[in-house]
């Protein structure tokens, strides 16, 4: 069987030979390393030109064995279709991937998973509400998918890895390219507490042709999107756009009328998007969501795995089970663990607090902040600001602005 | 015939008095020139020889031999001229033989026999007169120059023929410029005292009995400035063209403007294109405190050695303000030439050195910058020796935070984070580190550019200025420094005290910024200067709150 896989591996790393190809081979032919001892001639009822010629290349460079036993060493998992392991959600996209590489593991089927996506470039705000949002999702045990992107992406998934949830990233390269660089830190969270996936061969470089494909990945793996700060034509539209036609809820978080940055998830939510009012409402509400649809599934998939005998997750499982009535209250802000503005407030005198309600979580110039607390003068407003920042409630960007931090 | 005429010379930025000896005696005919002469003095013979020429004086045709002394120096520039033709003339029996006795002559040469002008007058003057010379002949173009110090007799001259009448000792015409009869009188009779020409002999001019009239000359860089030609003296014009009411809004700017200019601090604006970071920039020099009388000689000197004061304007009495274009080379920064001349970092000696686009720059040219900015001096190794201009300015520096110029306004900038982090590391740590202010100049809102609430008016800082400048006046009176950026960090517990709870304060700061010691010490200082502009003794805490405000880095921008 093991051998028959490294048939497969050989086969999918060819150039130019997809899905398609691959289900029309394999019901003519049958197993890969019967692909394989065909002549070229004998292919060419099936291949077209350039597709011969690759495998062709392939065949005559590729060691069997050696590649696949390399592939092992690397620790990536070669997932194909057709294979047990190859997630059911995959399996009923319109496109489904060939195969997936995988290095870590893949999302336990039977917990709540959210596609937390974003812009690259984002603001202080879409910055701290994906931090607040990993943190709620992690707290909650959601499993939390997305693209290890700049920006809300690495952000999001940052959050969850730190506070020990599981997260996976789908990448638009091999699995063994760490793209962004600056992401390589957190690549290395991610292979430990969840997955690095990937439909592309491991060595692919990154190219901007093959992001859009991997979209419908992170959108399939989740049970539900929230796009959380996005402009109006952008990788994470395309993305909503792929979980529209794949029947997923969509949540997005809303901005300002005039943010450009927040002008996609305003969007969205005029066309039907469920708003984000509140993070601890939103974790609820995926979590009796999941419930509701799992609630016939999960029976049926907990006897498949416990017959194979892996039952890491069920305690986890139960969980989730048991307080389907009470979410809200389950998780109010203390459960989530992270302090909540008034908190932070009864720290402050009075004079603080009037500052702090001039601020928030998109920064602001000081004079801005001057004039909305015009009783404090300008070294008492300064004085008090630095001492926020040195409480950490308080963030100063650049030099002459100032926002609230996220614990 | 032996004769001897005292001139001057500049090495660098320092000058020093040349003797130029000529003898004529028999033998073949001929004009031999030494004393380690570069190619434009030994010129000077061909010059000389045709002027006196065109002059109607004959030479004699003897063998004349001309001496520059001290001979171990490498002498340069045109301003011998005048001295060997005058000193020919004496050993040709053509003046009489106490002419230019104890006077410093100093000038080019036209072949028509015309006295043009030259580099570094000002700087030699000052030089001579303390060796206690106080009688000087130089080129009517460069007279305000050396009329810039008191109690001293200066010929301006604009012909060699003028000058034959004045050593003749007929009718000096309108030659002799501004001098008090009375004071004249008085210099006649001091005019014989070094008449021995020793040059090293400042003590010759205290003679008792005329210590009032020279009292002031000898005491070291105490030359009091002649009030009589200030009206010709670039003198700070209250230029109301440009004025910091002009900008509307940018409060945080113009406030580290001020800080920047009354502690003289490090500057740096950083901007969208369009804010008017280069406005802000220019309308420093309203702010800035007129140059003392000590510091306009020491900056008027420098520009007399590199050829820029002009007849008009003697002296620098405005605190210089340079901004060279961002495609400045590294020599003309730090001064270039085998004998280097005064680069731009020296011509901005005790005022603002302005760059623009800073992120532009050549990064080369950027990191030089280090040296003066931390010195204050700039040190320039040539195969003639190593050569040491001041250069104590206030670096000003603008720039965009991204090549878009939005950053870290995510909804504009259209840079990606690589690209931003490339645009800011043209700027490298060592430069960023020494930069003590850096101020954010923000866009501003069309309501207040309509609505022009302009705040604080150029004259308002000003005043702001002058206080915190007599604060630092009176504190470091006994000490080197003159302003609070000056203070060496061993004397930084002295003057820049710290109460138990503010030191507890910046303590925290210290620890929970991650603060280098370098950034602690700056912190402190431009703590020190808001105290003074607050007019406060103590550093309080909200002055230390400022500063840590305007503190750069920390992973805000680098």
């Amino acid at each position: 069987m093991d051998n028959e896989k490294a048939y497969q591996y050989w086969l999918h790393s060819v150039d130019g030979i997809g899905m398609k190809t691959i289900t029309l081979l394999s019901s003519h032919i049958g197993r890969a390393s019967d692909v394989y001892r065909l002549s070229a001639k004998e292919l060419k009822w099936f291949l077209n030109e350039s597709q011969l010629l690759k495998l062709e290349q392939k065949r005559r460079s590729w060691d069997i064995t050696g590649e696949f036993a390399r592939l092992k060493a690397k620790g990536i998992t070669f997932v194909p279709y057709g294979d047990n392991k190859y997630p059911e959600k995959l399996k009923n996209l319109s496109a489904p991937p060939a195969s997936l590489y995988i290095k870590g593991t893949l999302p336990d089927p039977t917990l709540p998973a959210v596609a937390l996506i974003g812009t690259r470039k984002c603001s202080g705000y879409g910055a701290s509400m994906a931090k607040r949002l990993g943190l709620a999702l992690a707290k909650a045990q959601i499993e939390v998918i997305s693209g290890m992107a700049r920006g809300i992406d690495g952000i999001g998934q940052k959050a969850v890895s730190e506070t020990g949830g599981r997260t996976f990233a789908v990448l638009g390269c091999g699995v063994d390219v760490i793209y962004p660089e600056e992401n390589a830190p957190l690549y290395r969270q991610i292979v430990e507490n969840g997955g690095i996936i990937s439909e592309y061969s491991p060595g692919t470089a990154a190219r901007s042709a093959l992001f859009p494909p991997r979209n419908r990945l992170i959108s399939g793996l989740a049970d539900a999107v929230i796009v959380v700060e996005a402009r109006d034509k952008s990788g994470t539209m395309i993305t909503v756009d792929m979980a529209l036609e794949q029947g997923k809820d969509i949540y997005s978080l809303p901005g300002r009328a005039t943010d450009p940055l927040s002008v996609g998830c305003n969007r969205l939510i005029k066309q039907g998007a469920s708003p984000v009012v509140s993070v601890e409402e939103f974790v609820a509400e995926i979590l009796s969501e999941s419930k509701r649809k799992l609630s016939s599934e999960v029976i049926s998939l907990k006897k498949r795995r416990q017959t194979k005998g892996g039952t890491k997750n069920t305690a986890s499982e139960d969980r989730t089970m048991v307080d389907s009535d009470n979410d809200t209250l389950l998780f109010s802000q203390e459960t989530l663990g992270f302090e909540g503005d008034e908190e932070v407030l009864t720290t402050m005198n009075s004079d603080e607090q009037a500052v702090w309600a001039g601020l928030d979580y998109t920064p602001r110039s000081l004079g801005f902040i001057a004039e909305l607390c015009p009783q404090i003068g300008y070294q008492a407003l300064l004085s008090i600001l630095i001492k926020l920042c040195l409480k950490g409630v308080v963030m100063q960007m650049g030099t002459g602005n100032y926002c609230r931090a996220v614990k | 015939m032996f004769a001897k005429i005292i001139s001057g010379a500049i090495l660098g930025i320092h000058s020093y008095l040349v003797e130029v000896e000529v003898n004529a005696s028999g033998g073949m005919p001929a004009f031999a020139m030494v004393g380690l002469l570069s190619a434009e003095v030994r010129e000077a013979a061909e010059r000389v020889r045709v002027a006196m020429k065109n002059t109607g004086i004959k030479i004699p045709t003897m063998h004349i031999t001309v001496n520059l002394s001290p001979a171990n120096i490498k002498k340069e520039g045109t301003a011998f001229d005048l001295p060997i033709a005058v000193a020919v003339m004496k050993a040709a029996n053509e003046l009489p033989d106490d002419a230019a006795a104890g006077m410093v002559v100093i000038g080019e040469l036209g072949l028509d026999g015309t006295v043009k002008k030259t580099c570094g007058v000002l700087p030699i003057v000052r030089e001579a007169i303390k060796k206690g010379y106080c009688t000087f002949m130089v080129p009517l173009e460069n007279i305000n120059e050396a009329k810039v110090f008191s109690h001293v007799k200066v010929y301006g001259v604009r012909s060699l023929a003028e000058v034959m009448t004045i050593l003749r000792g007929e009718e000096a015409g309108d030659c002799l410029k501004d001098v008090d009869r009375e004071e004249d009188e008085r210099l006649k009779s001091q005019n014989q005292s070094p008449k021995n020409t020793d040059m090293v002999k400042p003590g010759v001019m205290g003679a008792k009995g005329e210590m009032t009239v020279t009292a002031t000359i000898n005491e070291k860089s105490n030359n009091k400035v002649n009030k009589k030609t200030k009206q010709q003296m670039n003198e700070p014009t209250d230029d109301t063209s440009v004025d910091f009411a002009d900008i509307a809004g940018q409060e945080q700017a113009k406030r580290a403007a001020m800080i920047a200019a009354a502690g003289f601090h490090h500057l740096l604006l950083i901007g969208p294109p369009g804010t008017g970071k280069t406005m802000i920039a220019r309308r420093i020099s309203t702010i800035m405190p007129p140059l003392t009388e000590e510091e306009s000689l020491e900056v008027s000197s420098i520009y007399s050695i590199a050829g820029l004061l002009s007849s008009e304007q003697a002296i620098m009495r405005e605190r210089p303000f340079l901004n060279p274009h961002y495609t400045i080379s590294a020599q003309g920064l730090t001064g270039g030439g085998r004998i280097p001349r005064p680069g731009v970092v020296s011509l901005a000696h005790r005022g603002v050195l302005f760059m623009d686009e800073l992120p532009e720059c050549n990064r080369q040219v950027i990191e030089i910058l280090r040296q003066p900015i931390e010195d204050k001096m700039v040190s320039i190794a040539r195969a003639s020796g190593s050569f040491t201009y001041p250069a104590d300015f206030i670096f000003l520096g603008a720039m965009n935070p991204c090549l878009c110029g939005f950053f870290p306004d995510q909804s504009k900038c259209s840079c990606s984070e690589r690209d931003v982090r490339r645009y800011l590391a043209r700027i490298s740590g060592p430069i960023l580190d020494r930069i003590d202010i850096c101020a954010e100049v923000a866009r501003t809102s069309i309501d207040a550019l309509k609505h022009g609430k302009s705040g604080m008016t150029s004259a308002e800082m000003r005043d702001g200025v002058d206080i915190a400048r007599q604060a630092q006046a009176q504190r470091y009176q006994a000490s080197p420094y003159r302003t609070n950026a000056d203070v060496a960090v061993k004397d930084i517990t002295v003057f820049c005290r710290l109460g138990v709870s503010e030191a507890a304060l910046l303590e925290e700061i210290f620890q929970k910024m991650n603060l280098t010691a370098r950034a602690y010490h700056r912190i402190l200082r431009v703590a020190r200067t808001i105290a003074d502009l607050d007019e406060s003794g103590e550093i309080k805490e909200e002055h230390i709150m400022e500063a840590v405000h305007f503190r750069l880095g920390d992973g805000r921008y680098w």
